[in-house]
C-alpha cells in the first residue's frame, strides 16, 4: 500500500511540474502567440500560400496535362497579351466588374434604405431578399439561362404577348445583349449582399443626428448625403472591394450562362484562363492568364485600404 | 455508442493527413475490383440505361467486377480529365471525344491488344478512328463509337417552298432555306462554343469550299481566298436563312427547337428524330401526324471542292494513374465483344455507329429507312481536325478554343467582316501550330 502511495505522488509531482513547465510556457506572450497564430498560419499556407505558389511556378513553365514541362520564363505572359481572345476577355473582366459594382451598390444603397423604414412583414421581406444570394450561383444562373433562351425565353414570350416586340431579342445570342444579361444577373445575385451590410451600417447611425438635421431645415436629399453618406462610407467601401474581387474573378455565372459565347464576346479572365488551363489541358499558359487578375486585384484594394487608412486617421 | 474523444479525431486524422502527404495523391475509396466509367450524358438516355442496367450486373457476373458508370455534359469531360490526371485520381476509364486522345496520350494505358482483337473480328476499324486513337503508333485509346452528322429536315415543309428533294449545293440549300425562313420556318444551326454541332458544320463547310486549316506539314494556311469565300457565304445565308439565336445555342437547343416545330432543318446526330420516334405521342406535326413521319436525314450539301462531313469520334481511354487498369482493360474487351456490344448499339437505332465495318451489315439497318443515311457515316469519314496535318493535340486545342466555329461565328454576327474573321483565326491558329 505504502508503495504505491508513494508511486502515486512521485506521478503527481511530476504531472505538476510538467503543468507547470507549460503554465511557465505559456505566460511568455511569444511563445502563446505563436502557439495561437500556428493553426492558422499553417491552413494559410496550406489552402493559400501552397496554391499561389504553385500557380506562379506553373506560370513560369510549359507544364501541360500528364507532362511537367520545363522552365520557359515570361513566355506565357507573353502569349497571353498577345492572345487577342484574351485581351477581349480583359476587357470585357473590368467591363462586367465596373458596371455591375456601380448596379449593385446603386440599387443596393436604394434598398437599404428601403428596408431601414418601419413598415408591416418588415422582417420576412428582409429576409427574403437575400434568397438571390443564398441560391447557388450555378443553379440561378441555370434559371436565368432558360429566361434568356434564344427560342423559348419566357421574357421574350412575355413582351410578344404585351404587343412590346415583334421578334425575339437577342439576350444570350448578340455579344453585347449577352454581357449586359451578365452584368444584370450578376447584380441581380450581388444586390442583397450589398443591401444587407448597407443596412446594417445604416442601423449604427443615430437617428439623433436626422432629427438634428432636418431641425436645422436639411430635406431628405441633404440628409442623406450630408449624414448618412459620410457615415456610411467606410462599410461602403469595404463591400465594393468585397465585390469587386468576387466580380472581377467570377466564373460561374458566365461558365452556366453563356460559356463565354457567343464568339468569345462574354469571356472574363477566369473563364477563359480555365478554358485554356483545364479544359486545354494548358495548364502553365491557364496559370499565367489567371495571374493577370493578381495584379489588379491587388491595385484595387491596396488604394481603397489606404483611403480607408486616411479616413481613420483624419 | 462508442465515445470518439477529440485527442483520438486529431490522431486518426493526423495519421490520414501524413499518408495522404506521404503518397502525393487523395485518398482511393472504390474497391480494386471495381471499374468507374466516365462518359457523357448520352443524347439517347436509353443508352446510359443500358450501362447501368445491363452491362453492370452482367459484367459483375462475368468479370466479377463492379462497374460504376458516371455521366457528365460532354462539354465538362475535359476539365475533369485534366483534375484527374494531375491529382493522379479519378475514373479508371475516360469516354474522350475526338481528338482528345492526343491531347491527354501520356496518361493513357495501352490497350493496343483490344485494338487488335476486335479490328480482327469485326472487319476493321475504319482508318479516321484509327488515327484518333493512335499515337505515336501506340493505341492510347480505344473507338468505341461515331455519332455520324447528317442534316434532320422536316420534309413537308421542304416540300412546301419546293424541294422536292434535299439540295445538293450550298447554294441550292440557300435559296431554299431563304424561302423557309420567309415561311418562318428557319434552318437551326449552333455556331456557339459548344463540342459537336458547331465543328460538325463549320470544319465541312470550310473543306467543301477548299479552305483548310493547315497544310500537311503544318503551316497555317487558313487565311485563303477560299476561306473568305466560305465565310462570306455563310453570313448571308445566317442572315437570310437561319434562327439568328443560333449564335448561343449548345448542342442540345436545335433539338429542343427542332422537335417544338420552331426550325425546319440543322445538322445534327439522329437524336431528334430517335427523339421524336421514342415520342411518338408528344411530339406531333401541326397536322396531328407524329413528328417522326415527317422527318429525313441528308448529307452536307456540296461546296465549290466537293462535299465533306465530320462525325464526332468517341472513344475510351484507359487511365495510367488507375488502381485497375486491368479490370479496366478487361470490361473494354467484354463491352466490345459483338454479344455485348449489340444491346448497347440497338438502344442507339443508328444515332452512334461501331467504329468497326461489321456493324454496317447488322440486321438493324433493314428496320428503318431514315436512319439509313447514318450506317455509313463514319466509314466515309475522310478528313479529320487539323487537316491536312494530322489530328494531334494542336488540333485538338484549336478544336478546343472553337477557333474555326469562331470564325464563322464573328462574321454571322455582324462583329467582324468575313476578311477580318479569318485573318484573326489564323492569327490565333498560327499561335497554336508555331
Amino acid at each position: 500500500m505504502g508503495g504505491g502511495r508513494a508511486a502515486q505522488d512521485l506521478h503527481l509531482s511530476t504531472e505538476r511540474a510538467r503543468v507547470s513547465r507549460l503554465t511557465r510556457a505559456l505566460e511568455s506572450e511569444k511563445l502563446l502567440a505563436t502557439a495561437l497564430l500556428a493553426p492558422a498560419t499553417a491552413i494559410l499556407l496550406l489552402f493559400i500560400a501552397y496554391p499561389f505558389v504553385m500557380a506562379l511556378w506553373f506560370s513560369l513553365t510549359s507544364i501541360r496535362v500528364g507532362d511537367a514541362g520545363e522552365f520557359v520564363g515570361l513566355a506565357n505572359f507573353s502569349k497571353a497579351i498577345h492572345d487577342t481572345i484574351f485581351r477581349m476577355a480583359f476587357e470585357n473582366t473590368v467591363f462586367y466588374t465596373f458596371w455591375a459594382t456601380i448596379f449593385k451598390l446603386v440599387l443596393g444603397m436604394w434598398l437599404a434604405l428601403l428596408l431601414n423604414r418601419h413598415f408591416r412583414f418588415k422582417r420576412i421581406i428582409r429576409a427574403s431578399m437575400l434568397l438571390p444570394f443564398i441560391i447557388p450561383t450555378v443553379l440561378s444562373a441555370f434559371a436565368w439561362r432558360w429566361m434568356f433562351d434564344p427560342t423559348f425565353s419566357v421574357m421574350n414570350w412575355m413582351l410578344y404577348h404585351a404587343g412590346l416586340i415583334t421578334d425575339r431579342m437577342p439576350f444570350l445570342s448578340s455579344g453585347d445583349w449577352a454581357m449586359w444579361c451578365a452584368v444584370a444577373v450578376n447584380t441581380w445575385r450581388g444586390m442583397p449582399f450589398f443591401a444587407i451590410t448597407l443596412l446594417a451600417g445604416l442601423q449604427t447611425i443615430s437617428p439623433d443626428l436626422h432629427e438634428a438635421a432636418a431641425l436645422d431645415g436639411a430635406g431628405a436629399w441633404h440628409r442623406f448625403w450630408h449624414v448618412t453618406w459620410p457615415l456610411l462610407l467606410p462599410v461602403t467601401l469595404v463591400v465594393v472591394v468585397f465585390s469587386v474581387i468576387q466580380t472581377f474573378s467570377d466564373f460561374q455565372l458566365i461558365y452556366v450562362l453563356t460559356g463565354g459565347g457567343p464568339a468569345n464576346s462574354t469571356h472574363l479572365i477566369a473563364t477563359y484562363a480555365y478554358q485554356i488551363g483545364v479544359g486545354s489541358g494548358l495548364l502553365g499558359e491557364g496559370a499565367a492568364l489567371s495571374l493577370f487578375m493578381f495584379p489588379v486585384l491587388f491595385a484595387v484594394v491596396w488604394v481603397q485600404l489606404r483611403f480607408l487608412k486616411r479616413m481613420d486617421n483624419a | 455508442m462508442a465515445q470518439f474523444s477529440r485527442r483520438k479525431f486529431l490522431q486518426y486524422s493526423g495519421v490520414g493527413m501524413a499518408g495522404i502527404l506521404a503518397a502525393h495523391r487523395a485518398p482511393v475509396f472504390a474497391q480494386a475490383n471495381s471499374v468507374h466509367i466516365l462518359r457523357w450524358n448520352d443524347f439517347v438516355p436509353a443508352a446510359d440505361k443500358v450501362l447501368r442496367e445491363v452491362f453492370a450486373p452482367e459484367v459483375m457476373k462475368a468479370l466479377g467486377l463492379k462497374l460504376n458508370v458516371e455521366t457528365v455534359n460532354a462539354n465538362d469531360i475535359p476539365a475533369r480529365a485534366t483534375a484527374s490526371i494531375q491529382s493522379g485520381n479519378g475514373p479508371d476509364i475516360f469516354m474522350l471525344l475526338n481528338n482528345y486522345p492526343h491531347l491527354y496520350a501520356s496518361a493513357a494505358v495501352d490497350v493496343g491488344a483490344i485494338a487488335d482483337e476486335v479490328g480482327k473480328a469485326q472487319g476493321g476499324i475504319y482508318a479516321a478512328s484509327a488515327q484518333l486513337n493512335r499515337v505515336g503508333g501506340k493505341w492510347v485509346s480505344m473507338p468505341w463509337s461515331v455519332v455520324p452528322a447528317m442534316i434532320a429536315y422536316r420534309k413537308s415543309w421542304f416540300d412546301e417552298v419546293g424541294a422536292r428533294t434535299f439540295p445538293k449545293t450550298w447554294q441550292e440549300y440557300h435559296a431554299v432555306g431563304k424561302k423557309l425562313k420567309a415561311n418562318k420556318h428557319p434552318i437551326g444551326q449552333t455556331l456557339g462554343n459548344t463540342f459537336g454541332d458547331a465543328p460538325t458544320f463549320t470544319y465541312p463547310l470550310l473543306w467543301s469550299y477548299g479552305g483548310q486549316e493547315v497544310d500537311a506539314k503544318g503551316k497555317v494556311v487558313l487565311d485563303s481566298k477560299e476561306t473568305v469565300d466560305s465565310v462570306r457565304f455563310m453570313a448571308q445565308f445566317w442572315k437570310d436563312a437561319h434562327d439568328e439565336g443560333g449564335l448561343a445555342w449548345d448542342d442540345s437547343n436545335n433539338n429542343r427547337a427542332f422537335l417544338s416545330g420552331d426550325i425546319s432543318a440543322s445538322l445534327n446526330g439522329a437524336s431528334i428524330y430517335v427523339a421524336a420516334l421514342n415520342g411518338a405521342e408528344k411530339f406531333k406535326t401541326e397536322k396531328g401526324a407524329p413528328l417522326h413521319t415527317d422527318i429525313l436525314h441528308a448529307p452536307l450539301p456540296a461546296g465549290p471542292k466537293g462535299a465533306h462531313a465530320y462525325h464526332t469520334a468517341f472513344n475510351h481511354m484507359v487511365m495510367k494513374y488507375s488502381k485497375n487498369a486491368k479490370g479496366a482493360i478487361e470490361f473494354l474487351r467484354w463491352a466490345h465483344r459483338k454479344e455485348n456490344y449489340e444491346k448497347w448499339f440497338l438502344v442507339q437505332k443508328g444515332f452512334a455507329v461501331a467504329p468497326t465495318r461489321e456493324w454496317e451489315k447488322h440486321a438493324m439497318w433493314k428496320n428503318d429507312p431514315v436512319m439509313l443515311p447514318f450506317r455509313n457515316g463514319a466509314a466515309a469519314q475522310k478528313r479529320l481536325m487539323g487537316y491536312a496535318s494530322q489530328p494531334d493535340k494542336r488540333a485538338a486545342e484549336a478544336w478546343n478554343k472553337f477557333l474555326v466555329t469562331v470564325m464563322y461565328a464573328q462574321a454571322c454576327s455582324g462583329k467582324m467582316k468575313p476578311e477580318e474573321a479569318v485573318k484573326w483565326a489564323a492569327g490565333e491558329l498560327r499561335k497554336i501550330y508555331t
